[in-house]
């Protein structure tokens, strides 16, 4: 098990303090992503447990491009990765703020 | 997503290709559901952190209250995409304390949505140890007058331990695609040989596990369509009707294993069973849909009228 731990710039207004939401599971080739808000000054923070070991700097890039397709400021975001593929993790980070954001207030 | 006509996609209907919380979602009231012990809690195991394997914030279960009907219940529902829905124990504790909530406070009932392939081996003391712990809390919830509802419609089925507290519920639901036993194909095959099941024959397997047959032998109270509807209108329709759960019913379903053991011990295959049975064409069984077919077996079906 790899932990890797992201703050992320990210422009636009912060995003609303909702109730935390989870997509995802935690199954071969797939991830989970947990969604809540925080504290953080403008940025995103992205806490990763992963099965696949040495991919640091594809997250780092796969959650760049995610941080500049949405506004994420402060949001904390958890994921417990079983070895997705990028496009995989992309794909699910966007559900992941879609579901966050489109919550009945 | 948008589609060519400009509309949206079709709200999902299929139970079995739904997560345990879309599940969830599909088969309580609208907007009823608040999750107990919900992933921000991050009660993971501690089992497979220790090996060094990925945990899930929810152990794979998603427990909490919602309605059904408008009625209180409470609700678990097992994610087969985490490890095969296997009972760990963290996993196993948030079935019993819905199970012994469910006797303190005494809702309408409890809906078990179940897909599980058993214990989970890596957590193995601690999962059985669980497993006889949630049908210890399951009768003891039942034996408090409170109605236990199963529904088994997953792509893992409900197998091992989970099969046996299957059959300890009220009435159990099972669409054709769900699965019901305790050894698995897998298990069979690899301790007695590709001669005495073949875990690859798909027909052999769905004929053998598969919602039909638990239901012609009345071990499946209802059989339905792959569809989160059906399954919600299954779930009500269980509740309404508790079995009671007293020395007469167990004698009566004593008897009723007695004589199946009698009828069906000799047979090799569950096609013999029906045949045996006097299932009207046993070879078309398993190509009708669910209302075709609870008409078809209707006078061969075994169990409780």
């Amino acid at each position: 098990m790899e932990r890797l731990a992201f703050e992320l710039e990210s422009a636009g207004p912060p995003a609303p303090r909702a109730p935390p939401v989870v997509v995802g599971v935690v199954a071969s080739g797939n991830l989970e992503v947990l969604v809540e808000p925080a504290e953080l000054d403008g940025r995103c923070r992205v806490e990763i447990a992963t099965s696949a070991h040495g991919f640091g700097e594809i997250w780092d890039a796969v959650l760049r491009d995610f941080a500049a397709r949405n506004a994420v400021a402060g949001l904390a975001l958890s994921v417990n990765d079983a070895g997705a593929t990028p496009a995989v993790v992309s794909l699910r980070l966007d559900q992941a703020v879609e579901e966050y954001l489109g919550q009945r207030p | 997503m948008t589609l060519p006509d400009g509309g949206h996609p079709p709200a999902q209907k299929s139970y079995r290709e739904a997560t345990a919380r879309r599940r969830l979602a599909g088969i309580l009231d609208p907007g009823s559901f608040t999750e107990l012990l919900g992933p921000s809690e991050r009660v993971t195991s501690p089992h497979l952190a220790s090996l060094g394997l990925s945990v899930a914030f929810d152990d794979g279960v998603v427990v909490g209250e919602g309605r059904l009907g408008g009625s209180a219940v409470l609700a678990a529902s097992q994610e087969g995409g985490f490890m095969g829905g296997a009972v760990g124990e963290v996993h196993g504790a948030k079935l019993v304390g819905l199970l012994r909530r469910a006797e303190r406070e005494r809702p309408a009932g409890v809906l078990l949505l179940l897909d599980s392939g058993g214990v989970r081996l890596q957590e193995a003391n601690a999962g059985l140890v669980a497993v006889s712990e949630i049908m210890r809390a399951l009768l003891s919830a039942r034996a408090a007058g409170v109605p236990v509802v199963g529904l088994i419609g997953g792509g893992w089925g409900c197998f091992g331990g989970m099969g046996i507290v299957a059959r300890c519920c009220d009435g159990l639901a099972m669409s054709e695609e769900g699965r019901l036993g305790i050894s698995g194909p897998d298990v069979i095959e690899a301790t007695k040989g590709v001669e005495e099941l073949d875990a690859a024959d798909r027909a052999l397997v769905w004929r053998t596990y598969g919602g039909k047959h638990r239901y012609l032998l009345g071990e499946a109270d209802l059989i339905v369509e792959d569809d989160l509807a059906a399954f919600r209108a299954a779930a009500a329709e269980l509740l309404a009707r508790p079995r009671p759960l007293d020395l007469d019913s167990l004698a009566r379903e004593h008897e009723r294993l007695a004589r199946r053991l009698a009828d069906f011990g000799g047979c090799g295959d569950a096609a013999e069973v029906w045949q045996l049975a006097a299932a009207p064409e046993p070879e078309r069984l398993p190509l009708l849909d669910a209302d075709a077919f609870r008409r078809t077996v209707a006078p061969a079906r075994r169990g409780e009228p």
